[in-house]
């Protein structure tokens, strides 16, 4: 990534489109201070009624795994089964479990 | 040169598997500058296509027209924005990647060089352009490259109402006076060609093609996609009385699709060549918004580092 | 009564469709994609306000008018649009100044227009309310930007200031169908406007490090139909495929 100095630097876009939701990622655009990033995301990601609420992240400050850790990440949940709901059996006639 | 090749194929498999492509998943380097090309392209053309259009903003002759295009072309705006940074993800700023537009050095499609002579011309765009478009964007969110399948699902999501509110232009002018309807056709006339050109080259004769396939960038090929359009589009054309401008269009039983006429690849060539009538004008209004804009970009920029110092201390 | 309540409204109507009409010129040559969607918001709300009010004064003075009458079929010399919203867009400082002027009085007169008598006009200031306080917020932002960010940017918005502050009396004017008005209920008190538009400038431009110009000589004449030498050619080409085909539908 260029890293000149004259560009608005790059934000990642999360949206809340309802209370009670969680703030999803929706994409990106280039603001020069967050207050601006929040004014265009509204502008840019939310021209269709799409949101509650906005958060701004400097791209620069995402931190990601590496996909060849994917492995060692995820695959140990693989066999801990007992982790979901539909691991369990119940007894037949029980309600509301 | 095992490992490449090692990598390459567990490359290939997880494409063949349908699974999509991270950024930060190992690529070959043909697949990525393939993606930034077209994505970067695609991005130019959303840019681009404003201008015809935003041609008409001040002129729209009833205020809903007036709101709908105002509201269509901002839509490509943020079409244009969506794919920057989907070619950002891929390690490429937007500012290098519109540099290479205001150099000239990249492309867009060529659609946007010919000129928006009446307000017809916006119904045309809408139905025609929009609809040649829409055929490869449905396409494209299936492509195997995730950040642009996503941005490409959002943007069909987005332009669905742009190809109606096209076709309702025309639609409306085609039985209002005969003025109206003779301006409705004479677009119609205008924009056919040039829409059949946007799937690009025949298959045998396009380049990167085979390729694209092969890795799922594209899904279907130019022709199919081109005649699923004329398919579509002459029905539509019937409906509201205007006639496609092709003496060789003809319904044909046999293949149930329809046969039309040769497209002329010279003036393809010519636009793609620069020759187009409005190439220059289209470049030189993104120069001049672009170097217009330097000192606004400037001044955003020494606010906020004054207001981050100032917090600072 | 009626009278007075048509051309207030179309007063009300006319500011935001000329103003909409210069934003839109933008569209399309913004200095950066953000800001190039963040105008065409901006026009589309101003549009949307004009149309509702368009078509009101049309209800009200019951001829049958519709909002594209008023707005394509008129002549000039019955737009009664402060020159202000007719002033060329100039560079990105000085349709930011424009709009700021306009909205820091646009935003009040909403808020007021609430408690409007009349329902039609308080049910679209009601609306009106959240999108013209967003305005305010982004058009003062960017003054703010401009005025404390470089020296060109401060240059380039003290000369937009400077030049456009003598439209800025008109805003506040006030004659006999604006005073029926406020008897009426239906307008609100327009020095109470002008407090509060006078209050948020100089809060802004104080944060900008700008100048406000000294209250000198202020254009007037626009509420009377009386125009800069702009008006004809936005007409011109706002009007001309409307008035090309008479009677057609679009």
């Amino acid at each position: 990534m260029s890293n000149n100095p004259n560009n608005w630097p790059l934000w990642e876009i999360f949206i809340q489109s309802k209370r009670g939701l969680e703030h999803k990622h929706v994409g990106s655009l280039h603001a020069a201070d967050p207050q601006m990033a929040i004014e265009n995301a509204r502008d840019v990601y939310t021209r269709r009624q799409e949101g509650n609420s906005i958060w701004v992240v400097l791209a620069e400050h995402v931190h990601a795994s590496r996909p060849e850790d994917a492995e060692s990440f995820y695959d140990p949940a693989d066999d801990k089964v007992y982790r979901h709901p539909t691991f369990y059996t119940m007894p037949e006639g029980a309600k509301y479990i | 040169m095992t490992e490449v090749k090692n990598l390459e194929e567990l490359f290939q498999a997880k494409i063949d598997a349908e699974q999509k492509i991270e950024p930060k998943d190992w690529m070959p380097d043909a697949y990525r500058k393939n993606l930034i090309r077209q994505i970067s392209q695609h991005a130019h053309s959303e840019v681009v296509g404003m201008l015809p259009e935003g041609n008409w903003i001040t002129r729209a002759p009833s205020l809903k027209r007036k709101a709908i295009l105002l509201a269509k072309v901002q839509d490509e705006a943020g079409h244009g924005l969506y794919l920057y940074s989907a070619v950002e993800t891929m390690g490429t700023s937007r500012e290098q990647t519109i540099e290479d537009l205001l150099s000239g050095k990249a492309k867009y499609s060529s659609i946007f060089n010919y000129p928006t002579l009446s307000w017809a011309d916006i119904g045309a765009i809408g139905w025609l352009v929009d609809g040649a478009a829409i055929m490869n964007q449905v396409m494209l969110c299936r492509t195997s490259y995730g950040p642009y399948a996503r941005a490409m699902v959002r943007i069909c999501k987005e332009e669905s109402f742009h190809q109606r509110q096209g076709y309702e232009i025309m639609a409306v002018l085609a039985k209002g006076s005969p003025e109206q309807k003779e301006m409705a056709q004479d677009a119609l006339n205008r924009w056919w060609w040039p829409s059949l050109m946007m799937f690009g080259p025949t298959d045998a004769n396009s380049p990167h093609s085979a390729q694209s396939m092969k890795w799922k960038i594209k899904r279907q090929s130019n022709d199919e996609l081109r005649q699923t359009f004329i398919d579509r589009t002459v029905q539509q054309a019937e409906v509201i009385g205007l006639s496609i401008p092709d003496p060789d269009l003809k319904w044909n039983e046999a293949s149930q699709h329809y046969d039309w006429g040769a497209i002329d690849w010279t003036e393809f060539n010519n636009v793609v060549a620069g020759n187009g009538p409005c190439n220059k004008e289209r470049l030189a209004a993104r120069n001049k918004a672009h170097n217009d804009g330097t000192w606004v970009r400037e001044a955003a920029l020494a606010y906020a580092a004054k207001k981050a110092k100032r917090k600072a201390a | 009564m009626s009278n007075a309540l048509f051309t207030y409204t179309l007063r009300l109507a006319d500011d935001l469709l000329i103003l909409s009409q210069r934003l839109g010129e933008w569209c399309g040559h913004g200095p950066v994609l953000e800001e190039d969607i963040a105008l065409t918001n901006r026009a589309l709300d101003h549009l949307g306000e004009a149309r509702n009010l368009l078509t009101y004064a049309g209800q009200v003075e019951g001829k049958g008018r519709t909002e594209d009458d008023l707005a394509y079929l008129r002549m000039e010399r019955q737009y009664t649009n402060v020159k202000l919203v007719e002033q060329p867009n100039g560079d990105y400082a000085h349709t930011m100044v424009r709009s700021f002027l306009f909205d820091a009085y646009h935003l009040p007169l909403m808020q007021a227009l609430l408690k409007s008598t009349d329902e039609q006009l308080a049910a679209i200031a009601g609306k009106s309310v959240k999108e013209a306080t967003y305005h305010l917020r982004a058009s003062s932002e960017w003054i703010i930007r401009f005025g404390d960010g470089t020296e060109e940017s401060h240059q380039r918005a003290q000369a937009a200031l400077d030049n456009l502050w003598t439209y800025t009396g008109e805003l506040f004017e006030s004659d006999a169908v604006l005073e029926e008005m406020t008897k009426a209920g239906i307008a609100p008190d327009i020095a109470a406007i002008k407090e509060s538009w006078s209050k948020t400038v100089d809060q802004v431009l104080s944060e900008a490090t700008l100048k406000r110009p000294a209250d000198a000589f202020m254009m007037t004449g626009g509420r009377k139909g009386l125009h800069s030498e702009h008006m004809g050619f936005i007409l011109a080409e706002m009007q001309h495929v409307t008035r090309a085909y008479p009677g057609a539908e679009w």
